[in-house]
């Protein structure tokens, strides 16, 4: 099971936990990516974040699946919210179910790593006197997009 | 042939269009395209190589031959997350 979704409101991380969880699973191991003040020596005011929602959410699939097989996942739903967010909101929440408490962290950091990676969404920040796109991920090339 | 091409973030604000719709002579590939867009918005230009393509949601190659209707979306390096 997973359910994954681009949304433009604020997320609601408890669902996520409450959606995920299940009598199997001993572990639900809880990420939050949530927008810092400061970034390289500047202090941001906002963020306001892009995405390609049909491919992102397919990406976002892919990795699951490449994470499920390298553990036992019994659920994950993950959120990635665009359009303009404040100091402290939340951008992102995946939340993973697992048997075992070792499985949902590794899990949870493979899915956020290859989501920076990979996943066709963009954040812009806006400081004081100017803003820019940020170009996160260089490396990444349609072969090392490709399920691994 | 025609493509709809999709631009995003700062591509976007560059081109000031979500999408255009480009004609291609048959049998053209990613690449030509992106040869071709570069002349329409020489503001592309200085992007080249860390662009990366997808078409109809899925990434290729730059190689990839087109073909008529497909959705292509430029991407240039991903930012999402946190």
């Amino acid at each position: 099971m997973m359910r994954i979704e681009i949304v433009s409101h604020s997320l609601q991380p408890g669902r996520l936990i409450e959606e995920v969880r299940r009598d199997e699973s001993g572990a639900v191991t809880l990420f939050l990516g949530v927008v810092r003040n400061y970034n390289e020596g500047r202090r941001v005011l906002y963020l306001e974040y892009d995405a390609y929602p049909d491919m992102a959410v397919k990406v976002m699939e892919q990795i699951v699946e490449e994470a499920r097989q390298r553990w036992t996942i019994d659920d994950v739903a993950i959120e990635h919210r665009i359009g303009r967010l404040e100091i402290g909101e939340t951008s992102l929440a995946v939340a993973v179910a697992t048997p075992h408490r070792r499985e949902g962290f590794e899990a949870c950091h493979y899915v956020v790593d290859r989501l920076k990676e990979i996943v066709p969404i963009w954040k812009k920040e806006v400081w004081e006197g100017g803003e820019e796109w940020i170009e996160g991920s260089l490396e990444a090339t349609p072969e090392s997009a490709k399920q691994s | 042939m025609v493509v709809k091409v999709l631009f995003f973030a700062a591509l976007y604000e560059r081109v000031g269009m979500r999408q255009v719709t480009m004609e291609l002579p048959e049998g053209s590939t990613v690449a030509e395209l992106q040869r071709t867009l570069a002349e329409r918005f020489p503001q592309l230009a200085t992007y080249g190589s860390s662009l990366l393509f997808a078409v109809n949601a899925a990434y290729v190659p730059s190689n990839e031959p087109l073909r008529d209707g497909d959705e292509v979306a430029l991407i240039p390096p991903v930012s999402g997350g946190i």
